[in-house]
This record gives structure tokens, C-alpha cells and sequence, in this order.
């Protein structure tokens, strides 16, 4: 198979105006990632599907990951005068990433045998900005996967077919997965007509006599 | 191209995606289109329903006695174990990973290892890679032939197949007890290796299970393969194409059976699956029949690999003695790594900032991305053959719920 190299610029080459980002990875898998803008993330997916040369026509796995806002420390190497010397000084320099959601999909071929290349589509950020274009079309095995994406990381899907939730039940409110989830006391506590009578009943009580 | 996905009101609304290629959504609209006469009637089957497999619900839609729309309904089960496993260290999730699909636990275990040992850069020993091959490869019968047995039971064959199944099945857990002390939830496998070395007389006991394994097959298939009714009830009965089964991210013996020759043993050749020479059987028709061919040949092929791996084995350590239990933190990074279970295409998704817990954890789960064709094998057929179509598509649903 092509390094990632080659795909990219032959990406880039094919989807005008598509900017594709290699995200390195340091463990010793080696397993590198293309991030691709939302906005061709479709007709990148769709080149790779059907290129004769890559034919990922298999999309194995679908995650989501969650990304909180942080602060990244780097260190850099300064040059520095130091009691009149001018030394070399590491310097550790902070910046701040605002958070973000990620949906990775792990692409295979089955009638070439290679793979994977891992595709990564990033959202703008992990409130309002939180939708990405759907692959199922090109991919049926995405269906179920992006729909538990959807449920648990609430991230949207364009052109998703049948987007709702999978694993938790339909009135479910929030996103479990994410990574500032707040478990609620209580999952099985729901108001009955019953909390009305209590409430009611309440009126009829005796007033408390308070002791002279 | 355009599709037609029926809305809750019962008109047929006409939706617009990029590219559907062949897959199923065409094939729901010709089903649609069909003129009917009578009322439809929908049936909730399941979530308490023997033949279900566990606590999963079908929510059909009937035009007479033909399915005309199947929704599949899941998640009772869910106690969002990706959620737990990010929680606990990495070697905590290890036993979680049991009960995802707890008829395989041995290669749950397999897979999280393999991709924490991708995640880590760690090596597995000689002994530990025979021990690893022989435990799958056993899984792999035992889940089979336990298949077989409930697929019977789903055409409503009671009692007696799975009797059969259950009664090779308990000689296997036997000795999976022997070498892990639990029947079920074994735990056995750790990051570089085994948890402990088998114990003393386990390979004869072993090499006698794996022997007369081939007559119980034989009995087996005496019995089923060409018997009458059970090719009546499965023949033509919920087939996928190739085509979609590629598509649909089908992996194991679903996919085989469509005749898509994809088996990870052969295309990655994890763990020393490289050095022993088995076939890959292949269906032709897809159908729920080709399903349990293609396990019942898996089955003959496991024993070819059991066979010499149990004469090989060679003595040795069965761990990594540079893989670390206590204080285990892989470098920042990620890792996917997949192996063939026996439901299909096992992965798990680590991604490591460095602390002792996995900052993303996500399992692959087979059963639950099979279930994706449900919808497409069942649609214009009955509801007896949507039961025997469930039932061969394997699912546990430990592991589809997770």
C-alpha cells in the first residue's frame, strides 16, 4: 500500500480545495491518521473507497473521542543572557487548546487485503459546533457505529439515514461518554401523579403545635 | 441517488443521500412500493422472547405474514463498559472484557491484549503464542457448536442438538476450568503473555478432547447437515450479497458464507497462525444455510490448526518479563488492534495520554455491526424465517450492548 504521504497529495490532488492534516503517532504501532475538514471529509471518504489503487471498501471501526479544553505545555529550548552570558535555556512554554469532539474511522480493504488508514474528522468545538458528515452512505457498517457516536459523544451526522439513539433510551438527556459527564443521583427517580397527592395532602396536615 | 425511508406517518418520503451504491436502502423502497391491501400490523417481538437470543427487541412491521419493515431495538444491557474501562487502569479491564461476549471469553481477552501489546511495543513468548492459538482455536469449536445448537433450537428442534452442543461444550469448558479456574469468565490472558503456565497433564487432557472431536462432528452432521427440514427451513432463507456484506461490515463466518474469502487470520497472520496450513471455507449463496456450513467446515479446519500446535508447544516462559503488571503506563500514542473471534472482525481502539488508565477505550464489537443486514435478510420474508435469520447471524448480547 501507498504511505500516508502519497495519499494525502493524491487526495488533495483529486478533492479540490481539501486540506489534509497527518496526525503522527508516537506508540509503537505507527498507526498515523489523516485528519480531513468536515466540509470534504465525504469526498475524501469517497475517493478512498472507490480508488483502484486503495479500494478501502471496508470501514471497520467507527469511534468517537472526546477532547476537553486543556493546556498544552511545550518545552523550548531559548537563547538567554544569563549573568552576562548568553546561555541556552529550556524554557517551558504554555498554550491553550480549546476542546474539541473526534469521530476516527479505521478503513480496510477486503478485496486488497491492506489497511488500515484512519481517517479522523474533527468538530469546531464540543458545544454548538458538534456535527460531522455522515459516511454511512458510502459505508453501511457506519450506520449503527456513528448512530452510538451520535448517543453517547452527541455528535451530529449529515446525511445520516436514521439518526437517533442506540444504546440509551429515547428521553435520555445527556452524553455519557463525554468526558465531563455528571452521573445523576438518582437514574430511576421519575415524577408520579402520585408525588401530586402526597404534595397535596400535605395542606390537610395538622398544623405543628409549638410547645409554649 | 435516491432512496425512500418510510416516515412515522406512513407516506413515503423520498430522501436524497450522496452516493447509497447497492446496499440496502434500494432494496427497502422496492419492498415498500408493493401494493397492499389489508392493514399493516406491527409487532414488537421481544425484548422477553426465547428466541432472541438474550434481551433484544425487533420491532416489525407485518403486511399478512411478511415483514415489510424491521427495526431492531437494543441496549437493555448496556452498561457502557468503554465508560468503565477508561476508569480503571489497564490491566482492570481486563476481566471486563469477559463478559463482553462470554461464550469467547479467551478471545476477548486475545484482542485487548493484542492491542495493548500494539499500544506498547511488547513481545509475546514462544509458549504463550501456542497457548494463545490452541485457547482460540478451542473457542472457536466451542462457540460453533454451540451455534448450531441454538440455531436448532430457533427452528424448533427442542432440546436434543443442543443437548449435543452443550455436552462437547462442557468437555472444553472443562479445561478451560483446569486453566483458569473459572469456566466462563476466564481472565487468563496479560499484556505480553499469559497469566500462569498450564497446569500439570492439561495438554493430554487437550490432545484427548481435540481427538474425539471429529467423531461428535460426524454424529453432528449425520444428524443436521443433510437432514430435510432443517434445509427446508434455511435454504434461500435471509441471504446478504457479497456486495453488501462488504459493505455492511460483515467479518466472520456472515461474511465467508456470502463467499467473500476475508479471515484476519490469513490476512494479518496474528500470533503464529502463519506457520499452520488451514483453508478458509467459503459459502456461495449467503443464505442462513451457507452459515452453518461454513462453522460446521470452520470447525474441522480449527482441529487441523489444534492438532499439531498441542504436539509443537515448546517449553519456556509465558510471559514478557519486561511487561509490567503494577504501574503499567504505555507512552502517549494510539493502537487498533483486531483479531478473527468466532463471531467475526474482534477490535479494540486505545488511545494512551500516558496515565495508568486509557483515555479512549473502544471495543469493536462483531455481533452488534452484524446485526446491520438484519433489515435486509428479513425484508419480504416471514416471521419464522426472521427468527431462524436472527439466530444465524451469532449475536451474544453481551457484547452488542457492551
Amino acid at each position: 500500500m501507498e504511505t500516508l504521504e502519497q495519499i494525502k497529495t493524491r487526495a488533495e490532488r483529486v478533492v479540490p480545495g481539501a486540506q489534509l492534516t497527518i496526525i503522527k503517532n508516537d506508540s509503537p504501532s505507527a498507526q498515523h491518521s489523516l485528519l480531513v475538514a468536515v466540509e470534504h471529509a465525504f469526498a475524501v471518504a469517497k475517493f478512498l473507497r472507490d480508488d483502484p489503487a486503495l479500494r478501502l471498501d471496508y470501514c471497520s471501526n467507527v469511534s468517537g473521542v472526546d477532547f476537553l479544553d486543556a493546556e498544552l505545555s511545550e518545552k523550548v529550548k531559548v537563547k538567554k543572557v544569563v549573568d552576562g552570558v548568553e546561555k541556552e535555556v529550556e524554557e517551558v512554554r504554555k498554550t491553550k487548546r480549546a476542546g474539541y469532539l473526534e469521530v476516527v474511522y479505521h478503513l480496510y480493504s477486503m478485496s486488497l487485503k491492506h489497511g488500515p488508514v484512519i481517517l479522523r474528522q474533527r468538530t469546531g468545538n464540543r458545544s454548538d459546533t458538534v456535527a460531522v458528515m455522515s459516511l454511512t452512505p458510502l459505508w453501511r457498517s457506519a450506520e449503527f457505529q456513528e448512530r452510538e457516536v451520535f448517543d453517547l459523544y452527541g455528535i451530529h451526522f449529515y446525511g445520516h439515514p436514521d439518526l437517533r439513539r442506540i444504546l440509551m433510551w429515547d428521553g435520555f438527556k445527556d452524553h455519557p461518554m463525554r468526558k465531563d459527564y455528571q452521573e445523576p443521583d438518582d437514574y430511576e427517580y421519575e415524577p408520579t401523579p402520585h408525588d401530586d397527592v402526597c404534595d397535596k395532602t400535605k395542606a390537610h396536615y395538622p398544623k405543628q403545635e409549638v410547645k409554649a | 441517488m435516491s432512496a425512500a425511508t418510510e416516515t412515522s406517518a406512513g407516506a413515503v418520503q423520498t430522501l436524497t443521500f450522496p452516493d447509497a451504491g447497492q446496499t440496502g436502502f434500494q432494496r427497502r423502497a422496492e419492498v415498500i412500493g408493493v401494493g397492499r391491501e389489508g392493514e399493516l400490523l406491527e409487532v414488537a417481538m421481544g425484548p422477553q422472547h426465547p428466541s432472541t437470543h438474550g434481551v433484544f427487541r425487533m420491532d416489525v412491521v407485518l403486511d399478512g405474514e411478511t415483514i415489510v419493515k424491521l427495526k431492531p431495538v437494543f441496549g437493555y444491557l448496556h452498561r457502557n463498559h468503554e465508560k468503565i474501562a477508561e476508569n480503571t487502569s489497564y490491566l482492570g479491564s481486563m476481566p471486563y472484557t469477559d463478559r463482553l461476549d462470554y461464550f469467547c471469553s479467551l478471545t476477548n481477552n486475545w484482542a485487548y491484549a493484542l492491542s495493548v501489546e500494539k499500544l506498547a511495543g511488547l513481545q509475546v513468548p514462544e509458549r504463550a503464542e501456542y497457548i494463545r492459538i490452541i485457547t482460540a482455536e478451542l473457542t472457536r469449536l466451542l462457540n460453533h457448536t454451540c451455534l448450531a445448537g441454538f440455531l436448532l433450537q430457533d427452528m424448533g428442534a427442542l432440546g436434543t442438538p443442543l443437548m449435543y452442543a452443550f455436552r462437547e461444550r462442557e468437555k472444553i469448558l472443562d479445561l478451560f476450568e483446569s486453566l483458569s479456574g473459572a469456566r466462563m469468565m476466564c481472565n487468563y490472558m496479560r499484556f505480553g503473555g499469559c497469566r500462569c503456565d498450564l497446569p500439570p497433564g492439561w495438554l493430554d487432557a487437550a490432545k484427548k478432547v481435540v481427538a474425539e472431536y471429529p467423531k461428535f462432528l460426524d454424529e453432528f452432521e449425520t444428524l443436521l447437515s443433510g437432514n430435510e427440514i432443517l434445509m427446508a427451513r434455511t435454504q434461500g432463507v435471509g441471504k446478504v450479497s457479497a456486495e453488501l456484506a462488504v459493505n455492511a461490515g460483515l467479518t466472520g463466518p456472515m461474511l465467508r458464507a456470502s463467499g467473500v474469502d476475508y479471515d484476519l487470520r490469513k490476512v494479518d497472520a496474528y500470533g503464529i497462525y502463519a506457520r499452520y496450513p488451514f483453508r478458509i471455507p467459503l459459502g456461495s449463496h449467503g443464505d442462513v444455510y451457507d452459515r452453518y456450513m461454513v462453522r460446521m467446515l470452520e470447525m474441522r479446519e480449527s482441529l487441523k490448526i489444534l492438532e499439531p500446535a498441542l504436539k509443537d508447544i515448546p517449553e519456556g516462559p509465558v510471559v514478557d518479563p519486561k511487561a509490567k503488571l503494577r504501574g503499567f503506563r504505555p507512552k502517549a500514542g494510539e493502537a487498533y488492534g483486531r483479531i478473527e473471534s468466532a463471531k467475526g472482525e474482534l477490535g479494540f481502539y486505545l488511545i494512551s495520554d500516558g496515565s495508568p488508565n486509557p483515555y479512549r477505550y473502544r471495543v469493536r464489537p462483531p455481533s452488534l455491526i452484524n446485526l446491520t443486514v438484519l433489515e435486509d435478510m428479513c425484508l419480504g420474508q416471514t416471521v419464522a424465517d426472521a427468527i431462524v435469520s436472527l439466530g444465524s447471524v451469532d449475536i451474544v448480547l453481551g457484547e452488542v450492548d457492551r
